[in-house]
């Protein structure tokens, strides 16, 4: 090999570099978070049941909210129908966290491990947090 | 030949997209293609990428190259181009940041065309534009994608997820990246498909990356913002695998195999294709070397020392002959 310790370093940098999630992880897994349902407005419901079902609310609820948000304040419209045809008040502080009043337990606990940080708390607050 | 060059490797693309597809919607399919096909294609990747550049560290590189675009150190009334052909080691390194972060030769494409009985040699930045703007957005794409395989996530991975989105289009918010990687990827495909002196010289092995890389974005885009899938699953895959207690969860959609047969697809076949510039870039002899052709002693390298054969052993070998002969010895 020709220019060996060139050729080394580079590949040594390569290595590293390819390598960084392994190295910086170094064997600890994370697992997957569980959002706790556990507040009393959720213990006192009969049916436990979001807006729409919940394989939905986990993937789509931010596409779902932003468009709660465009409805409820570009269009006026505070009423929202659901799948079952269940008609129910647009609001984030007084339908969402009505009853996932653990933004901490809830909210934050997916958001933090994916690294998502979003926006609505820029407006909104947490009315049973410290955030403001 | 449009068959073989680019309806072929379409065909390929095609082919692993139902094989995403197919896999997804089988769960008894999921750890296969998705932990046994990530790990197996990194490490075909990362063998494969150091076997390669060994081998070319192998290969002799006998002569200094001298055809690199500028006047070299010569006389001092004639001048001199430091940084497109230098001679020294500090000159090489520039000529080497430019050309690995900033695509010099691309940047000095030219186009030659008849215009009116006159042949016109005019610069053209078009391709310069769309590979910079692709190779940095698959950069900033790649190093995003860390905040699934890394946990905490570093700071500079969350401040380059601000940075990018920070139009905050939409939730989740558009990446720039994602639109330019769309629009620079597209560009250089059509290039090879309407250009009629590049699609002359595009082979299917062109072709197939444009076609993979043109599918991985499509499909990642179309797993962020229409067949949404639960991204804290999407992590705790890749953050087992990363961490070596790779898990499975479930209810993955099937858009997310298609999108890891695709990458894995794309990283497998690095090694063995003309991907391999990225390592490839930093061996090339018409930019690494310093143009000291002149100025200092260049030994080929698999010059051996020559065979001598003096007038002592030719008189050793051929004595008796010599003396039956009558002809002078220098020794008896």
């Amino acid at each position: 090999m020709y220019d060996r310790g060139k050729v080394i370093a580079g590949l040594v940098i390569f290595s590293i570099i390819f390598l960084f999630p392994f190295l910086y992880n170094h064997g600890s897994a994370s697992p997957q978070p569980k959002p706790s349902l556990d507040t009393p407005a959720i213990k006192a419901l009969s049916q436990k049941k979001c807006v729409e079902d919940k394989q939905f609310m986990i993937t789509t609820h931010m596409q779902f909210l932003n468009d709660w948000r465009d409805q409820a304040l570009r269009d006026g419209n505070r009423w929202y129908v659901n799948k079952e045809g269940k008609k129910v008040w647009i609001s984030l502080q007084n339908t969402c966290l009505k009853c996932h009043s653990n933004k901490k337990e809830f909210c934050d606990k997916c958001h933090n491990y994916a690294a998502v940080d979003p926006y609505c708390w820029d407006c909104h607050y947490d009315p049973n947090g410290s955030k403001l | 030949m449009i068959a073989q060059r680019i309806i072929f490797p379409l065909g390929v693309v095609l082919g692993i997209v139902v094989l995403g597809l197919v896999a997804g919607s089988v769960p008894a399919l999921h750890g296969l293609f998705s932990v046994g096909l990530i790990y197996v294609a990194f490490a075909v990747f990362f063998f494969g990428f150091i076997a390669k550049v060994v081998n070319w560290a192998k290969s002799p590189v006998p002569f200094r190259i001298p055809t690199t675009a500028g006047q070299e150190f010569s006389l001092p009334w004639i001048k001199w181009s430091k940084i497109d052909n230098p001679s020294t080691t500090g000159g090489v390194i520039l000529r080497m940041f430019f050309e690995v972060c900033l695509f010099r030769s691309l940047f000095r494409n030219m186009r030659t065309d008849l215009r009116s009985g006159w042949l016109i040699h005019s610069p053209t930045k078009w391709l310069w534009l769309l590979a910079l703007g692709f190779h940095y957005s698959f950069l900033i794409i790649a190093i995003r994608h860390l905040r699934l395989f890394v946990q905490p996530v570093p700071g500079f991975v969350e401040l380059l997820d601000k940075v990018d989105g920070m139009f905050q289009i939409g939730i989740p918010p558009i990446y720039l990246t994602d639109i330019l990687i769309l629009l620079c990827v597209t560009g250089l495909l059509l290039r090879r498909l309407f250009l009629p002196k590049v699609r002359f010289i595009s082979l299917a092995a062109d072709y197939f990356p444009l076609f993979l890389i043109l599918g991985i974005v499509i499909s990642g885009l179309l797993m962020r913002f229409v067949f949404r899938v639960d991204i804290t699953a999407v992590k705790a895959l890749a953050n087992g695998i990363a961490s070596f207690h790779p898990v499975v969860p479930e209810g993955i959609g099937a858009i997310f195999f298609v999108h890891v047969a695709l990458v894995c697809t794309l990283i497998a076949y690095f090694p063995f294709s003309k991907l391999m510039h990225m390592g490839g870039v930093f061996m090339s002899p018409t930019r690494n070397l310093a143009n000291t052709t002149r100025m200092a002693y260049h030994e080929n390298p698999w010059r051996k020392p020559p065979k001598f054969h003096s007038y002592e052993e030719y008189e050793d070998m051929y004595r008796d002959y010599m003396k039956e002969a009558g002809l002078p010895l220098e020794r008896e």
